[in-house]
């Protein structure tokens, strides 16, 4: 493709400076830092450090801690993007057939999007408390010998289902949307060609939504990734046993916690590492096949 | 070929607006029929009800002997051509025309043959693989046309299918769907608010004004009959010109006018007086002094405007009258010509009925 060249000046630049400024300092630059400090070494009370080049990043990442925390953190991503996603289709595709009511429904459906994570975190922990959660209560009552304190699952279970329902309302009002986008035409014509509705979803609906469900994925995705940090933070906090370590999390503790700022950020970059990688795959491959 | 039956078919939505109020009519097998009226008139609702979309409040639809009120769209076998084309765009041209055949449980090899020969006859052959997105407006349409035709349905079913085209194609088309219409002699219902669509396809024309059908016949019958005022003013392009008239035992009177040759007509009421513009014409007697303002050149014939001196209407001076005649015929703007007309074939309708008088 040809393009034409314009004379330009020098003022457009200066129309996105602010920009650039805000991504430099915010950005890139603690990204650098963290590149940076993750080759050092420091001593317990951070007076001096060393240089030591990928013994930070052969600590952390071949540790049984980080790759606990990395098997957690694919599963527990997998299982909230499938659900949140699921869900939330689920109960965009029924309220879009509702007719009577159907902003009522709707409104009700997108309020947990205002809720922040953290709060969730502790509404959550209220819920599952042992001694006045009803969840808790709830749960044991139908027979699940349930203790999120002790047991892996059942700790994994707690910030899965949290998470969750955190996510649903976002994913909600995208599908919504997007369901609204389809052409009333288009669902007659259907309607005439096929009489199952559950087939005109899978072969009309679903297809159709797809740049929606793409883009959500990627959204949950990063969600899972990271934003559920203050769900963790504010319930298991990784426990038992790091059973419940994101590795984002993992980041938090070490580095924190654990004062060791180096294996903190050489976890940090293994983690941007991640991010990148997983951006291309799904940029690359998966974006083509959704557009049509 | 398969016959289509309405009897007293009503639509009335949940707000209480009624947009079809009792419609009866009898589709032969094999028939065109145009359902024609003003936007907002209930005849896309009447179709969308024979096609399944619309829920039927009240009356009865059946094709052939069987009452179709609660069968499923798909169930119905009609086929339906959208104004927007409708087309799935996540498929190949192949997949939207295969699809219906494909949930109806048709052998693949049965389905590439009849996709291959709809596509052939629409010439869109060339086309088969490619996705809706990547056609034009003409081809879209015929894609849309093939999906119907695969199908070969009882009936097909248009709703304005060529109202998104350019003018030409729109010709075109129109003669592309008569042809194919004739050919494959399947009973068609088309919906449009074009007055030449209504006139060039329909076997049949159903004038459909506020949920009931005014008149229904041939196209050249409603034309030169119409039973309804509305009918009058809704079919022939340029528009029958009218003229609010009294009758006064011998003429029909309009302020300075009086026109003979009228009897038999009520004295007390208020009439409307019809003349066609191809009604009209030069005649140094005539009752019509026409003060000249426009004149559009449409190449075989030349188009008229102007004001009847000494007509009112409501207070309007000059009430305007189109006049149709040859190419030849310039006349300088605001100068007077004297137009006569032929009493026999002017129509006379009551004011407040609208029902035909003459």
């Amino acid at each position: 493709m040809k393009r034409v060249q314009f004379e330009h000046s020098a003022i457009p630049y200066l129309f996105v400076a602010p920009q650039i400024i805000i991504i430099l300092v915010f950005f890139l630059w603690p990204a650098a830092q963290a590149i940076y400090q993750s080759f050092l070494l420091e001593d317990a009370f951070g007076l001096s450090s060393q240089f030591v080049w990928f013994r930070n990043y052969e600590d952390t990442i071949f540790s049984d801690s980080w790759l606990q925390a990395a098997g957690f953190t694919i599963v527990f991503s997998a299982i909230v993007t499938f659900l949140s996603l699921a869900l939330a289709l689920l109960l965009a595709v029924k309220a879009n057939e509702v007719i009577r009511g159907a902003s009522t429904y709707k409104t009700t459906l997108m309020w947990a999007y205002a809720i922040a994570p953290p709060v969730a975190g502790l509404m959550g922990n209220l819920m599952f408390n042992p001694l006045i959660g009803d969840m808790y209560k709830f749960l044991n009552a139908i027979g699940w010998d349930f203790d999120h304190k002790l047991d892996s699952f059942d700790a994994g279970f707690v910030v899965v289902l949290i998470s969750v329902w955190k996510q649903v309302s976002v994913n909600f009002i995208f599908f919504l949307s997007g369901l609204q986008g389809i052409p009333k035409s288009v669902n007659e014509a259907s309607m005439m060609d096929c009489r199952s509705p559950t087939r005109r979803f899978w072969t009309i609906t679903f297809p159709l939504l797809a740049p929606t469900t793409f883009f959500l994925m990627v959204i949950n995705i990063t969600y899972a990734f990271f934003e559920t940090f203050g769900i963790i933070d504010t319930t298991t906090r990784g426990a038992p046993g790091g059973a419940t370590n994101t590795l984002v999390f993992k980041v938090f503790q070490d580095g924190f916690r654990g004062a060791d700022l180096g294996g903190s950020s050489a976890q940090s970059v293994v983690l941007m590492i991640m991010v990148l990688a997983l951006t291309v795959v799904q940029f690359r491959f998966i974006e083509r096949k959704v557009h049509y | 070929m398969s016959k289509v039956q309405l009897s007293n078919v009503i639509k009335t939505y949940p707000n209480g607006a009624e947009a079809v109020r009792g419609v009866d009519m009898e589709i032969q097998s094999g028939e065109f029929i145009v359902f024609v009226g003003p936007s907002g008139c209930g005849k896309s609702t009447l179709l969308r009800m024979i096609a399944g979309l619309e829920k039927i409040t009240d009356g009865q639809i059946h094709i052939d002997d069987g009452l179709i009120n609660d069968v499923s769209p798909a169930d119905r076998d009609v086929a339906m051509v959208f104004q927007n084309y409708a087309l799935y765009p996540h498929m190949t041209v192949r997949g939207n025309m295969s699809y219906g055949l494909k949930n109806r449980g048709m052998p693949k090899s049965e389905i590439d043959k009849k996709v291959t020969d709809a596509a052939e006859m629409l010439r869109i052959g060339d086309f088969l693989d490619r996705q809706p997105n990547q056609l034009s407006g003409g081809q879209r349409q015929r894609v849309a046309m093939g999906r119907a035709i695969v199908r070969e349905p009882k009936v097909f079913l248009f709703d304005e299918p060529l109202s998104n085209l350019d003018a030409k194609l729109r010709v075109q088309m129109r003669i592309e769907i008569k042809r194919l219409q004739r050919r494959m002699n399947v009973t068609s219902i088309y919906v449009t608010h074009d007055q030449t669509e209504a006139m060039t396809l329909a076997d049949r024309l159903a004038v459909i004004n506020d949920g009931k059908i005014e008149q229904m016949g041939a196209p050249i019958d409603l034309y030169n009959n119409p039973e309804t005022l509305f009918v009058a003013s809704f079919i022939g392009s340029p528009q029958v010109n009218l003229l609010p008239v009294t009758f006064d035992g011998q003429h029909l009177v309009n302020g300075n006018l009086k026109l003979a040759g009228f009897s038999d007509l009520p004295n007390s009421k208020e009439l409307v007086l019809g003349i066609r513009p191809d009604e009209l014409s030069l005649d140094d007697n005539g009752q019509f002094p026409l003060r000249v303002d426009i004149v559009e050149q449409h190449g075989s014939d030349n188009l008229i405007y102007g004001g009847i001196l000494g007509a009112t209407d409501d207070g309007v001076e000059e009430m305007e009258f189109c006049f149709k005649t040859s190419q030849d015929m310039l006349p300088d703007l605001d100068s007077t010509l004297t137009l006569g007309f032929n009493a026999e074939r002017a129509m006379v309708f009551d004011k407040t009925t609208g029902d035909r008088l003459r």
